[in-house]
């Protein structure tokens, strides 16, 4: 268990949802969750979440801290914003399933494997190192993210795909040394970087 | 006189990235209906849907404030437009939570200080078939039809993230017209009924998840089929790149022969207006939309 992981439950022992209306964003909107399921029924990815969010949402107010924080059903959300639309309680459930996932990732509860969480670490990685996404280098990491033998055979699989992109100027090989960027670098890093603090101070704070 | 908008592009729309034809095509229509778009100078990527593991809430929300605090000082007096969905709804719901949450409003004007920047946060942020439904309209889009896509039958696939959470015009979630009143408003026919009309395709997910992305992509394009779609409309990119490209992919997963061009509405317009199949962008089509090119050509 990491030290704010540790130090978070130990400050909330017994109320979650507490610590969920405190850190996690739009957290406080669980509360309003009457079980209806419709979010459970409106999702694309329906079958493939080992809990649903109106399951995530009555786990939460049940205690559930390890089991909620370490699975890996917010990871499922495609952002497809259908359970926003239809939830009668107007929960914006796709911002607290991403505000879940941040916040999982953070105290470093995530499932080793889950492949989406790894593809939006790199994909956050790739655009704030120049302020832009550079795709090409953002493909070629992802092929490569569970290693080097993996990469070689996803690369090759996909081989025909790449060339498509090539042929109609959709990917682009001079991507990979240099690509679009931001003109201020240093004030777009400033800005990340203090975004960034202030949020982590305001969780540290809560775990003391 | 033409109508200004602050534009802000998006990173897939840069020269070499998935959905530069997207820009291309968009550029054509717009000077053909006498839209101006000013680029935001040095705007930023929005963090998309998928930014969220790395960067937290304010972070994320930042980077929308930045491109907005550009935008205010570059073009003060324009909406802001974007074309790429989820740039859309990022900066749309940045600029909503800074105007909600005195926290995140706190924040964000102390990150955008590091960068020299302030902002007031009154403007609108839309999308651009916002502008072609609300500020141009049908009717002034079909006056500048040259050739009309006579005969085409076309499914439109509005998909997520142009419809939800903040729907187009007050439109229905369920089953909104705008698309179809596009496809019309050129000339060829529109499939009302589409059922997959307002599904998911995976979005970012079909990178990290492909296999369960493909079986959401499968349907869309199996209910355009059998609704005798010669191809399918969308105004996402993604929406646009997961039904295209992946097809010999689920064709070798599911056993299928697709092979049905998916365009942007914009490609559509540039045809339909006369501009040639380049400055249409239908060398961008991975899968070649045969009857567009054949139309261009006339």
């Amino acid at each position: 268990m990491s030290d704010l992981n540790q130090a978070l439950a130990t400050k909330y022992k017994g109320n979650f949802l507490k610590e969920v209306i405190d850190n996690v964003e739009e957290g406080d909107m669980v509360q309003m969750c009457m079980q209806c399921g419709v979010c459970a029924g409106s999702c694309p990815m329906g079958p493939h979440w080992e809990h649903t969010p109106q399951k995530i949402f009555m786990m939460i107010r049940a205690n559930k801290r390890e089991e909620v924080l370490a699975s890996d059903s917010m990871w499922m959300c495609t952002s497809c914003y259908n359970c926003i639309a239809r939830c009668p309680r107007e929960l914006p459930i796709t911002h607290i399933m991403h505000g879940l996932a941040t916040y999982a990732k953070r105290l470093n509860l995530v499932p080793k494997t889950q492949p989406t969480a790894k593809f939006a670490q790199l994909f956050w990685n790739n655009l704030t190192s120049k302020g832009r996404v550079n795709e090409l280098k953002l493909g070629i990491s992802l092929y490569f993210m569970n290693g080097f033998g993996e990469g070689v055979k996803t690369a090759m699989a996909n081989q025909k795909l790449g060339l498509n992109m090539l042929k109609t100027k959709r990917m682009a090989i001079n991507e990979a040394w240099g690509g679009h960027s931001v003109k201020d670098k240093s004030g777009f890093h400033a800005m990340l970087k203090k975004a960034a603090e202030i949020e982590s101070d305001s969780i540290e704070a809560n775990s003391k | 006189m033409s109508k200004e908008y602050s534009f802000y592009p998006g990173c897939s729309s840069q020269s070499g990235a998935s959905s530069s034809n997207y820009l291309t095509s968009v550029n054509a229509m717009c000077e053909e209906l006498d839209i101006k778009l000013n680029t935001i100078d040095d705007w930023n990527c929005c963090a998309a849907s998928i930014g969220y593991a790395g960067g937290g809430e304010l972070p994320r929300v930042s980077l929308s404030a930045r491109n907005i605090a550009l935008s205010e000082k570059q073009h003060p007096e324009q909406d802001i437009v974007a074309t790429c969905a989820a740039c859309w709804l990022a900066t749309r719901e940045a600029s909503e939570r800074i105007k909600e949450s005195t926290k995140i409003k706190e924040g964000t004007g102390l990150a955008l200080k590091e960068a020299g920047l302030e902002m007031k946060n009154d403007k609108n942020v839309r999308h651009m078939v916002e502008v072609l439904v609300e500020d141009i309209g049908m009717a002034a889009i079909t006056d500048k039809v040259k050739k009309p896509l006579e005969g085409l039958k076309i499914a439109g696939y509005v998909g997520c993230q142009t419809n939800r959470p903040f729907g187009i015009d007050g439109e229905s979630f369920e089953n909104p017209q705008y698309l179809d009143n596009m496809v019309e408003a050129v000339g060829a026919e529109p499939i009302r009924s589409y059922e997959k009309k307002v599904s998911c395709c995976g979005g970012a997910l079909a990178f990290s998840e492909p296999d369960k992305s493909f079986n959401l992509i499968k349907p869309i394009l199996e209910s355009a089929m059998d609704n005798g779609a010669d191809m399918i409309v969308t105004p996402c990119p993604v929406c646009q790149m997961n039904t295209e490209v992946y097809q010999d992919k689920i064709n070798e997963k599911f056993g299928t022969n697709f092979n049905i061009p998916v365009v942007y509405y914009s490609t559509l317009m540039s045809v339909a207006f006369g501009r040639s199949a380049a400055d249409s962008a239908l060398n961008g089509q991975v899968i070649q939309a045969e009857k567009l090119n054949a139309i261009a050509a006339k």
